[in-house]
């Protein structure tokens, strides 16, 4: 299954909710796509909802990366939310978790932007 | 892979549909196998990132190279070998992805996942290309009902 997002706005904030895949090629290219569409149209808090993304590779760690400091950089937050068990892991193990603000509700995800 | 065969070998493009491919034959052989869902996961995702590893880095999609995908029951092990016909890698110069000035770097994961999954993990580069070998420890039953020492 190929990856597919879906963005709407709650109270100022970006909800992107993603499904599918994050690998290498297609799901990485309409993340990295996503992330830089928003930015440029200055949605600088954007929460990336993966509830329904069933598996990420290491390509995929590197675009969920590459979209954290990219809008960090263009002075905007990325947040995380509703991990699978599976993305949960692999951030755990790579150490992402810590460096991720990971949210488990799309309310407190919201209400957290300053 | 039939229960009744110990070995079976793929030659495959250098392109993204192999990589796909490859994971895909890893999910099924290791189902078919008997190993749990969480180690058919890990199987599948170091085939995965070993593939990658072979099409991007090694034969970077060229056309007239190939990559070579075996999978291989023995008493004790599920043992995956994938080869590339690239320049080989110098496994000295791939950080670690775990160390602070590492963490926010977007490429450099796969070879630690594989190590995180597999029981063994042996690259050997050469100017010929890329060997990479997997090995999984096939614990209880496996498929067929047939224990693992027989």
């Amino acid at each position: 299954m190929s990856m597919k997002v879906g963005s709407r706005q709650v109270d100022g904030v970006t909800i992107v909710d993603c499904s599918g895949r994050i690998t290498l090629g297609e799901g990485s290219v309409i993340l990295r796509d996503t992330v830089r569409d928003l930015l440029s149209k200055g949605n600088k808090k954007i929460v990336l909802n993966l509830q329904d993304v069933n598996y990420i590779d290491s390509s995929g760690i590197g675009e969920l990366v590459s979209a954290f400091t990219t809008t960090k950089n263009q002075g905007g937050e990325l947040k995380l939310l509703n991990l699978t068990k599976k993305v949960n892991d692999l951030l755990q193990i790579t150490k992402l978790y810590t460096v991720f603000d990971v949210k488990d509700d799309e309310a407190s995800a919201v209400k957290s932007f300053k | 892979m039939a229960m009744t065969e110990q070995r079976v070998s793929y030659t495959l493009d250098s392109s993204l549909e192999t990589i796909d491919s490859a994971e895909d034959k890893a999910t099924r052989i290791a189902t078919e196998l008997g190993f749990p869902d969480d180690e058919v996961m890990q199987i599948s995702m170091a085939v995965r990132e070993g593939a990658v590893n072979a099409v991007l880095h090694g034969n970077a999609y060229a056309p007239d190279k190939k990559v070579t995908l075996a999978f291989e029951r023995t008493a004790s092990d599920l043992v995956i070998t994938i080869r590339d016909q690239g320049s080989g890698m110098d496994l000295s110069k791939i950080p670690n992805p775990l160390a602070p000035e590492n963490l926010l770097k977007t490429s450099g994961r796969g070879i630690f996942l594989m190590r995180s999954f597999m029981d063994v993990v042996e690259i050997r580069p050469s100017q010929t290309g890329t060997e990479l070998k997997l090995i999984k420890h096939v614990h209880g039953p496996t498929a067929g009902g047939k224990e693992a020492s027989q």
